[in-house]
């Protein structure tokens, strides 16, 4: 199929950027939306123009690191990542318009490459359980509830990829946060920490300059791992407790 | 049994009688573990926890650890060095350290936990590894890893990793690559991911508590080796393409393996060799590197734009019926209109005892057997034929269902493979309830890597080398679940117990950015990316690359023999000449260039490329993943050559115009003896 594609080109951090017009012919239905880039970028530099700059890694839906607004969706029109995406999705004749995650606090880079610091900063405010290395009981010492130890691995699934904040109207990471506070506060091992926790990090996450949440639900219609909705509403539940609590 | 006690040798060293690849190397001096812990197997590692001097806690946070690599071994390490107080500097290429590219790994991790009380223990645990790795691993470092491996369960539970339950509450486990215990954990079909994350959220914590600096986006091009030891690393800033000099008293790589060499594999667009390249350049010496192991059930390539090739679980060749047309003109029509007389269930008929669940490698080699004879399934890919000219070729076979759903019921097989059905439908755009899918191998695991001693540490002083990177625990075949295991073992509890041993002799004396040795990494880093910018030649990185994959796959992929293998080292040497003469890198360093950081990788492949050619000529056997054509048995089954090749080739860097340098050490068994691997 032969396609028209609109795609943000920006040098760095500091320049300005725009978009771009290029035509791609050729295209098979077979080819994941990331090989259809490196069919264009290989032809962009036989004509020695620089390739545009893409983020991408494992290419099997589970690292997190590719991430594209795809005619204005985050990962494109399915329920998947970018890279797990397939030209079979698109027709023949089709204009595609490619841009890099929207949101403030994801800086661009280069072209659709973003910064994305902000989430593993967030991690370090409280998104751990502390356990020393070598410090651990017997894995049997504590039974978790099949339920909790299920829902704990639903939510821990999330792959930080940030098309939650993408989407989201009001750039808010509570999806992304809600997540690891569900993931840690569902098992007994996560209970110590469990409030400090979320004050940290909802603290860390309104650093950044993420935004409040007010339950649209683009988060979770755009997220790759159909994480729930109601992870943010046990990070809310669990940041009336701590407040309550005085922490 | 006494030699269970593991005191005495049961074997004597080997002698090697052919000589494949006289001309292609230099015979060096035989290697010895200078740090080989001695007296009964059970009590080695324990002796030398006790043994390796302590470094008190007020002199460790004078002392620097450079890591590279953030996956279960380095983000492990990282964690673990960073809490017991060391400084560490820890480097990834990726964007986070969470999405190194242990986070794909499915299957699970094997632990000997003897949980099921079905016979399992730390000696059956080192038994199962030293055998499936075919008796190519060294016994006291996989005796160790067997013995360390349920305190990871432990410490992965209290980290909250949500590993499978029972109703019960308690831990589930299942059995997995053909043992007959249930050792192995997991969550759902992403336990690496879920262990990745607990590595990573626990060094994110020292990240906050100050002991662990993270550079993301940071590429190591070069490790700095000053008055013999290793004492730093050359970096380059990913994003501003700064060329930045990092200096410490200990250099860890954890840099993960070296599979994109063929191009298509399941590992990572950026996973590469570059960090244990540079450092086999410097002087560490790179073990075994032609032991590769090859995944059978994959899904195949749809074309020349593939870009890397997607693993589905092995357990699908349980219920699965593996087939091709038994005529090559069937093989475009509809596989369900092909009736039952006319298909070959190849693998039921060459091995009517073990049928489908052959052993991955007679799996993967079989079906490559099948469409070399033109009776592969799916789009054909072009490939270049014998007479250097391109043919199109199609490349898969069938694995087919429909018998299972006739038997179960579709909701049973929805129940148990759902999963993979669905990846694989996406991927494809083929639904497999409804027609057989297609499958081929793939690259997936590198058994080979940097030398280590029983320390984990190389041929240079003060470069340590764990997980995947390292050659020490899988011998010539890994086993499922062991990855996970090793990674986190090196990392968790090898390296922060052997690392100790050395740094108790630092802090080393202050080196500056003007000692000779740091210029000199520098310069070399610097000029190399010149040239790729300047070379203005015609290609890109991605298409010598492809090129290099296609030589690799074809003649030091599943079946190997000495024909094909100077065939390749010539044609490699060749595409080595015009790359350095013909690539083309637009673009400046002082900006993100992905072409630029393909380019080093690429470089560093090809001559990683030339080396497992020869590895692989060099050992005239059969033995786990590395099959040679000459080495089989009549029935076409893999002979492993005891006499001569029971060693550890351990290669050295000869130079830019010079040989590689052929170093042996021995594998002498004390605690199991050598057996010829049978599944008839």
């Amino acid at each position: 199929m032969r396609l028209t594609l609109n795609i943000w080109r920006q040098r760095d951090a500091a320049s300005a950027g725009s978009m771009q017009k290029y035509e791609l012919d050729g295209v098979s239905e077979d080819m994941s939306f990331l090989e259809m880039l490196d069919v264009l970028n290989e032809q962009l530099n036989e004509q020695g123009e620089e390739p545009v700059a893409f983020d991408s890694d494992c290419r099997e839906g589970i690292c997190g690191t590719c991430g594209l607004m795809i005619n204005g969706q985050a990962h494109g029109p399915e329920v998947t990542t970018t890279c797990q995406l397939h030209m079979r999705s698109f027709k023949d004749g089709d204009d595609i318009t490619i841009e890099p995650w929207r949101s403030d606090v994801f800086p661009v880079l280069r072209d659709l490459i973003v910064d994305r610091g902000a989430f593993d900063r967030i991690i370090q405010a409280g998104g751990y359980i502390s356990a020393n290395t070598g410090s651990a009981p017997d894995a049997h010492a504590a039974p978790v509830e099949k339920k909790k130890a299920d829902r704990a691995f639903d939510v821990a699934t999330c792959i930080a990829c940030g098309a939650c904040v993408a989407a989201c109207p009001n750039g808010s990471a509570s999806l992304f946060m809600g997540a690891k506070i569900t993931h840690l506060g569902e098992l007994p091992q996560g209970q110590p920490e469990r409030y400090e926790r979320v004050v940290n990090m909802v603290g860390q996450h309104d650093a950044e300059g993420f935004g409040g949440c007010t339950n649209i639900g683009e988060c979770t219609a755009a997220c790759p791992k159909e994480i729930p909705l109601d992870v943010i509403s046990q990070l809310n539940k669990d940041l009336r407790t701590a407040l309550k609590q005085g922490r | 049994m006494a030699s269970a006690q593991g005191t005495s040798p049961l074997n004597q060293p080997s002698q090697q009688v052919s000589d494949d690849a006289r001309g292609y190397y230099t015979p060096g001096d035989p290697l010895v573990d200078p740090v080989a812990p001695a007296g009964p197997i059970g009590q080695r590692w324990t002796q030398r926890i006790f043994d390796n001097r302590l470094v008190n806690p007020a002199n460790r946070r004078k002392l620097d650890i450079i890591i590279v690599g953030t996956g279960l071994a380095g983000g492990a390490a990282a964690a673990t060095l960073g809490e017991a107080g060391y400084n560490v500097k820890s480097f990834c290429y990726q964007d986070s350290p969470r999405r190194a590219h242990s986070i794909a790994a499915q299957g699970g991790i094997n632990a000997a936990k003897n949980y099921k009380e079905d016979g399992d223990s730390t000696f059956r645990l080192f038994y199962d590894t030293v055998k499936g790795g075919d008796y190519r691993s060294r016994e006291s470092n996989v005796y160790r890893l067997a013995e360390v491996s349920a305190n990871i369960i432990d410490q992965c539970v209290a980290q909250g990793v949500p590993f499978a339950r029972e109703y019960g509450g308690l831990l589930d486990n299942r059995s997995f690559g053909g043992v007959q215990v249930s050792r192995t954990f997991y969550a759902r079909g992403q336990t690496g991911q879920q262990l990745l994350l607990g590595a990573y959220q626990a060094m994110e914590r020292q990240v906050a508590a100050g002991t662990v600096q993270q550079y993301t986006r940071h590429e190591m091009l070069e490790v700095i080796v000053a008055d013999g030891k290793a004492r730093g690393i050359i970096a380059r800033d990913l994003v501003t393409g700064e060329i930045e000099t990092h200096l410490a008293d200990v250099v860890v790589l954890a840099n993960g393996g070296y599979g994109n060499v063929f191009f298509l594999s399941t590992n990572a667009m950026g996973s590469n060799v570059t960090a244990a390249w540079r450092a086999h350049r410097k002087g560490a010496y790179m073990a075994n590197p032609c032991y590769t192991q090859i995944h059978p059930t994959c899904i195949p390539v749809s074309g020349a734009h593939q870009s890397k090739l997607t693993l589905m679980s092995e357990s699908l060749r349980n219920d699965g019926r593996i087939w091709v047309p038994k005529r090559a003109e069937d093989c475009d029509k509809d596989p369900r209109d092909i009736p039952e007389e006319d298909r070959d269930y190849y693998l039921e008929r060459i091995y009517p005892s073990f049928g489908n669940l052959v052993p991955r490698d007679i799996a993967s080699r079989q079906a490559k057997n099948m469409c070399d004879e033109g009776r592969g399934v799916g789009p054909a890919v072009t490939e270049v034929g014998e007479d250097g000219r391109e043919v199109q070729v199609r490349r898969g076979v069938y694995l087919d269902f429909a018998d299972a759903i006739a038997r179960m019921g579709r909701k049973a097989v929805e129940t148990k493979y759902g999963n993979l059905f669905d990846m694989y439908a996406r991927i494809t755009g083929e639904d497999p309830y409804a027609t057989p899918m297609r499958i081929y191998p793939a690259v997936h695991y590198v058994m080979g890597g940097l030398w280590v001693d029983y320390h984990l540490q190389s041929t240079i002083p003060g470069l340590f080398v764990t997980g995947e990177a390292n050659f020490s625990d899988h011998g010539a075949n890994r086993l499922g679940a062991s990855a996970l295991m090793q990674g986190l073992a090196d990392g968790y509890f090898v390296l922060p117990n052997t690392i100790r041993e050395y740094l108790a002799d630092g802090p080393f004396e202050k080196i500056d950015e003007a000692h000779p040795a740091v210029v000199e990494a520098r310069t070399d880093v610097e000029q190399r990316i010149q040239k790729f910018l300047s070379i203005n030649g015609t290609r890109s990185a991605d298409s010598f690359h492809k090129q290099l994959g296609n030589i690799m796959w074809e003649y030091c992929g599943m079946e190997r023999s000495e024909e094909g293998l100077r065939k390749a080292i010539d044609l490699i040497r060749e595409l080595k000449q015009e790359f350095w003469t013909n690539l083309r890198v637009l673009g400046t360093n002082e900006s993100i260039n992905q072409s630029l950081e393909r380019a080093g990788r690429v470089a560093d492949f090809i001559e990683l490329g030339e080396l497992m050619c020869i590895d692989a000529l060099n050992r005239r056997e059969s033995c786990g993943g590395h099959f040679r054509a000459e080495s089989q048995t009549e029935d076409g089954e893999a002979l492993r050559h005891d006499d001569e090749f029971a060693y550890v080739a351990a290669w050295e860097w000869g130079g830019e115009d010079g040989l590689p340098v052929l170093h042996k050490e021995d594998l002498i068994y004390t605690a199991i003896e050598m057996k010829q691997r049978s599944y008839k």
